[in-house]
């Protein structure tokens, strides 16, 4: 296991590296002048120098991609042009709605697929088998952002039950921000459901057939309780792993969908810097994201190393 | 003479998967309303009309107006020629980055194995969507990048998938003989191991079709895909999206095309996948 634990880390390393090489050369490759670009063609030429000397543009590419991941490493990710700010301190600020947006949805996504999967396992090629896997099939092909619109014109315009988009801020209290959230989440979580129910019903469907299995039937233990007991905490692992790796489409999916609902989140900042020409915000927002992505893949290769009992029997 | 053969046809047709079928009937007709738009649209799709802004569907536009008075309808038919050749790149330019990287992986052992999970633990790094607007920053909007953005996250798909089908292959005995005959590894990997995994990149390219249509939406949605004045159903929907409380038809038709056509790409995947390799045969259509 330990070994395990260390090459994982160090593929984790590897990839993070590898992921700030691949952003800083992009950006590099912007044809012409990065500080006119972000400035504009009509800008004062004392303000491109002056941005270029803050940017550091007038140093060799090695000394500022070091100087870069350098400060990144110490929690300075520059500072944004259009917000006059650190750009750590924007990234915390947004994170407290991105975040409990992805988690929100995330616990839907799971709440919702992992009861529907194992029921369809249980019910497998009768109707209750067919109408999940049609739900499954459905909640892969709607796209989130025409879902989100769709929830906006049922319960904004029709009922008039939600607001068609904003967030009132934490200020106003957890139930106002929560409810802001909601619909948003359920916009991301669907397509997510939709593909784990697939996933947990495949994993039970394959458990169902362990020997393991079969006899806890023969000793006569109810359905649901060998559904609960046996096969649930056995269909979990890839299940785990699915969750991990669709961690990436939550990341994808938070930027469209909070530009759906004009969430001031991470997705949105991160959208609105690109019209705003601040790669500065760019860069450090599409690092984070990226080795975000590929440490959450980590963390589920490991906790899955860790829950399979397998190896452990093996030993 | 016909009878038989006719009946033969009926019995092979009904041995094929339905979602075989019901995904390529909903595909065919997705392709037939593109190469339609090349030769035929009810009005020209970039035509503006003011005077016949925000129309509901009717006998004159069938699908209504958008806020320009253009024919919903038309753009939906040229929507799809966008979204299915903008899906149609990113899965070639997928599949040629991929494919040979992933053959080559399972030819050269270790070392080569482990660059290519590398590379492709990379490319996962970066969501289609992060990647586009990376290239959007750096190079402008536009359907290239989309292209570009889409094609390096299937080529990591490919590339796994190829090793994982090509690593089974070459533990046959065909290729063993064929290494022992003196074969050498290019060889025996374009005329044993390519044609044998070929069943298994197409499945692949089939959903990750599916995959490219959506995040192209998506992407032309948030405005960093195709272009105006060219239609795009993502595009549509940004716009229907302003007009939501006056009319909210408009958010309609576009979502519906666009999940239309990822159904079918996926039905026609599970169908192939099933008629290609039967172990794999879920229950029906599903």
């Amino acid at each position: 296991m330990l070994a395990f634990l260390v090459r994982r880390l160090l593929t984790l390393a590897l990839t993070a590296w590898l992921a700030t090489l691949v952003v800083f050369a992009v950006l590099e490759a912007i044809p012409g002048d990065p500080a006119l670009v972000m400035l504009g063609t009509s800008a004062q030429p004392e303000a491109v120098a002056a941005l270029r000397a803050q940017m550091g543009l007038d140093r060799p590419w090695p000394v500022r991609y070091a100087g870069w991941v350098g400060g990144m490493l110490h929690g300075d990710f520059g500072t944004s042009l259009t917000y006059a700010r650190p750009v750590a301190g924007l990234v915390a600020d947004r994170l407290a709605i991105t975040l409990p947006l992805a988690g929100l949805a995330l616990v839907l996504s799971a709440g919702i697929a992992i009861p529907l999967g194992l029921f369809a396992a249980g019910q497998q090629g009768r109707a209750g088998d067919w109408a999940v896997m049609a739900f499954g099939q459905m909640g892969i092909a709607v796209p989130g952002f025409w879902f989100a619109i769709l929830l906006i014109l049922l319960f904004s315009v029709r009922l008039g039950w939600f607001s068609a988009g904003g967030f009132p801020g934490w200020e106003a209290g957890a139930g106002p921000a929560l409810k802001a959230l909601l619909l948003p989440a359920v916009a991301l979580a669907l397509p997510e459901a939709a593909i784990l129910a697939r996933i947990t019903r495949t994993a039970a469907l394959d458990t169902l057939r362990e020997e393991y299995v079969r006899t806890a039937v023969a000793k006569g233990l109810p359905r649901r309780v060998v559904l609960r007991r046996h096969v649930l905490p056995n269909a979990l692992i890839p299940v785990a792993t699915i969750l991990g790796l669709q961690f990436s489409f939550l990341v994808a999916g938070a930027v469209v969908v909070e530009n759906v609902f004009t969430l001031p989140g991470l997705g949105r900042l991160l959208y609105q810097a690109i019209g705003q020409h601040d790669l500065i915000v760019v860069q450090s927002v599409v690092v984070l994201l990226a080795v975000t992505v590929v440490a959450v893949n980590a963390l589920v290769d490991i906790a899955c190393a860790a829950i399979d009992p397998r190896p452990r029997v093996t030993a | 003479m016909t009878g038989p053969m006719k009946i033969g046809g009926m019995r092979r047709l009904k041995r094929l998967p339905v979602s075989l079928l019901l995904g390529g009937l909903l595909t065919a007709l997705v392709v037939g309303a593109a190469l339609l738009s090349l030769v035929w649209t009810p009005f020209p799709a970039e035509q503006v009309r003011v005077v016949a802004r925000l129309r509901p569907p009717g006998p004159v536009h069938w699908l209504g107006t958008d806020h320009f008075g253009r024919d919903v309808l038309s753009m939906i038919l040229v929507g799809a020629r966008n979204s299915l050749a903008v899906g149609a790149a990113a899965v070639a330019l997928g599949a040629v980055l991929g494919v040979p990287l992933g053959l080559a992986a399972s030819a050269w052992g270790r070392w080569g194995d482990e660059a290519v999970a590398r590379l492709g633990d990379l490319l996962f790094a970066f969501p289609a969507v992060l990647t586009a607007i990376l290239l959007t920053a750096a190079l402008g909007a536009g359907a290239v990048n989309v292209v570009l953005a889409l094609g390096l996250f299937n080529a990591a798909v490919f590339a796994r998938v190829a090793r994982g089908a090509a690593l089974a292959v070459w533990r046959r005995d065909f290729v063993r003989a064929a290494l022992a005959l003196g074969r050498g590894p290019l060889s025996v990997t374009l005329v044993h191991v390519l044609p044998n995994i070929a069943g298994v990149v197409i499945v692949q390219g089939t959903v990750l079709f599916a995959v490219a249509v959506l995040n192209e939406a998506a992407l032309s949605y948030l405005g960093l895909g195709i272009q105006p004045p060219s239609p795009s159903w993502g595009k549509m929907l940004g716009d229907a999206q302003t007009f939501l409380f006056t009319s909210p038809l408009q958010a309609i038709f576009p979502g519906a095309a666009i999940a239309v056509t990822v159904l079918g790409l996926n039905l026609l995947g599970d169908g192939l996948r099933d008629a290609l390799d039967p172990r794999h045969r879920s229950a029906g259509l599903l």
